[in-house]
């Protein structure tokens, strides 16, 4: 792997399924060793796009480089990547073994060097017990292990995994989540997962695009996808999000003036020249809920409370205000008490910092 | 003390009972009197009049039985194997591929299992005979015109048997396995291969059981000097039916289950889970 080379490159990639545009005009980079996740809703294309990797698409129009080889024309077999599928699609006629060491044993690999690779990739992720198993006496995790061995035995450039964890129950994932961490520092390489579980790919990956309708919409780390969306879809794809409508006064100096619906004149910071419709986004966590009208130079909305979602750690409060409609509140249970203080129909106040908002314009 | 009958232990109910005993009597009653009179020292299969073994030394002295069983044995065997590769290969072709006029061949794949034999066996008859097929041939060319007609006939139940099968195969696996670097051929013969065997064998005893029992599409291609087993116990059962003609019955059931028995080993259970 040469260094300043990305892993993969996707260069104006167009893909049809008749008259259906899966892949919409992509270019994309995948950095060398990075833990990489294609975000989007099902139907957007991160799947196309992880199959064309793998070579089981081809692109309509555009060119796929891996390593910086042009894999037009390559078929799957003879391509320096490995899958992990949604299905594991791990061999139910042999052991856990002999999957593991399939691939290493059709590709002509000397049959003293296989033993010692299986066994080293089995170590890797904790089967060494299972060995002489078959899948059917597997659970799903431990399938999952299997694939992601069977797979890594092989010592690709690139780690593929198309919604591996969404048939694990909630405990596993997360551990699992870890333990795919922890193995792509092992190992060294890169690894491109599809989800469409964005708590998933914000605690994994380093580096996320989020896709909509065939388009990369916005390619960043999770902090900044979370705290500096680009869009209206990102920001609100990307966890829970209030959005008020308004229209831009003005903008000069790094600051704008925004009049929002329901809400008024707000004041803030803005590097760009002026647009004018726009919506100040602003993340439910970074709201409070007041009892009183708080003494505060912030946003202030009086409200009623509508509906309340009880999570333990936490609350998401629904307030119905009278002048900027419904509003979600993240509230943190941080001292315990016997009963939610903001029960359905509580009059209240909600406020938020003009700062903590995100101007969106489209 | 005895527990209540739950609901669902039907095999404890005293009728459920009563009635399993007269299905097994029903189904295996005839069976167990043919087998019960191969050893019987009459020639006639009413009166139990002592027990020999004399019926299987004349049926196994009989050369032309021996010679029809034989055939019939080399027919089913040929006509398996063809069977089974043709119907297998249609069953994948199906399976994997969209082509035009694919609901057509599906549909026609399946003609020779609803055409009713008489009327294939007097088509075959026809056929064989504009088309001058070679008649007089060397052992087993001579059995060429009965293993194609059993060919026709039985195959599709392989492709029948396999299809349904492939319909629980996940196609991701082949995928996996070019993904992990085997060419098309190391796919087919390591993944789904074995995945078809469940149904290749299964499709297999059909196919053998079919050739082996059948009379009417023999009786219609068979030439003059070519004789199978269930058409020569025909001509046999004719004149008499002696208890020989209960031992050779005898010796062909023995095989059956033999050869099921065999197919069975090779079905481990845990292989064939998908």
């Amino acid at each position: 792997m040469s260094n300043g080379v990305p892993i993969v490159r996707f260069e104006n990639i167009e893909k049809s399924f008749g008259s259906f545009k899966a892949v919409d005009g992509v270019t994309l980079d995948v950095p060398n060793n990075s833990f990489f996740a294609l975000l989007g809703p099902s139907g957007c294309g991160k799947t196309t796009l992880l199959r064309m990797l793998a070579g089981f698409e081809h692109p309509t129009s555009g060119r796929v480089l891996i390593d910086g080889e042009d894999m037009a024309g390559i078929p799957p077999n003879k391509r320096p990547v490995n899958m992990v599928f949604q299905s594991y699609a791990v061999f139910p006629h042999m052991t856990v073994r002999e999957n593991v060491g399939y691939g290493l044993r059709v590709s002509g690999v000397p049959r003293g060097e296989i033993g010692p690779r299986v066994e080293d990739a089995l170590r890797m992720v904790r089967l060494e017990a299972f060995a002489d198993r078959k899948p059917d006496k597997l659970s799903g995790g431990q399938r999952q292990r299997v694939a992601l061995a069977r797979a890594l035995v092989k010592k690709p450039k690139l780690l593929l995994l198309d919604e591996p964890l969404s048939a694990l129950d909630k405990k596993l994932r997360e551990d699992m989540q870890l333990e795919l961490v922890r193995l792509q520092q092992e190992v060294g390489i890169s690894f491109v997962i599809v989800t469409h579980d964005q708590d998933e790919a914000l605690s994994m990956a380093d580096l996320i695009a989020v896709m909509n309708r065939g388009k990369v919409l916005q390619v960043a780390p999770p902090w900044d996808l979370y705290e500096e969306p680009n869009c209206r879809f990102v920001a609100d794809f990307i966890g829970e999000m209030n959005l008020f409508e308004g229209r831009m006064l003005s903008a000069d100096g790094g600051q704008a003036r925004l009049d929002l619906k329901g809400i008024g004149l707000v004041d803030v910071p803005w590097d760009y020249p002026a647009t004018s419709d726009v919506a100040l986004a602003v993340r439910p966590e970074k709201m409070r809920l007041y009892r009183e009208e708080p003494e505060l130079g912030w946003v202030r909305l009086p409200g009623k409370v509508a509906q309340v979602a009880y999570f333990g750690d936490n609350s998401q409060v629904f307030v119905e205000t009278s002048q900027a409609g419904r509003v979600v509140v993240l509230r943190h249970n941080q001292s315990r008490s016997r009963d939610e203080p903001y029960r359905t129909g509580t009059d209240c106040w909600v406020a938020f910092e003009p700062t903590d908002g995100i101007v969106l314009s489209d | 003390m005895r527990n209540p009958i739950g609901p669902l232990e039907f095999t404890r109910r005293g009728w459920v009972r009563l009635w399993l005993l007269a299905v097994f009597v029903f189904l295996y009653a005839p069976i167990v009197i043919l087998i019960a009179f191969s050893f019987n020292q009459s020639r006639r299969n009413i009166v139990w009049t002592g027990f020999t073994t004399d019926w299987y030394g004349r049926a196994l002295n009989n050369a032309s039985l021996i010679e029809a069983f034989t055939n019939s044995i080399m027919i089913a065997l040929i006509s398996t194997v063809l069977s089974v590769i043709l119907g297998g290969l249609l069953a994948l072709g199906l399976y994997r591929f969209r082509f035009p006029g694919k609901p057509v061949l599906d549909g026609v794949a399946a003609l020779p299992i609803v055409i009713p034999e008489i009327c294939l066996g007097v088509a075959l008859l026809v056929f064989y005979a504009r088309v001058g097929w070679p008649v007089g041939l060397p052992w087993p060319l001579n059995l060429s015109q009965v293993i194609i007609g059993h060919v026709v006939f039985s195959f599709p139940f392989v492709a029948v048997v396999v299809r349904a099968r492939m319909e629980g195969f996940d196609r991701s696996l082949e995928e996996a396995s070019k993904d992990l670097g085997a060419s098309e051929w190391q796919t087919f013969w390591n993944v789904t291969l074995p995945y078809m065997k469940t149904g290749l064998i299964a499709g297999a005893l059909l196919a053998m059981t079919l050739s082996l029992d059948d009379f009417v599409i023999t009786f219609f291609t068979s030439g003059p000097e070519t004789i199978t087993f269930p058409v020569k116990i025909y001509s046999m059962v004719r004149q008499s039916v002696t208890p020989e003609v209960n031992a050779a019955s005898t010796i062909l059931i023995l095989f059956t289950v033999l050869l099921t028995v065999i197919a069975l080993k090779f079905q481990k259970p845990s292989e064939g889970v998908g």
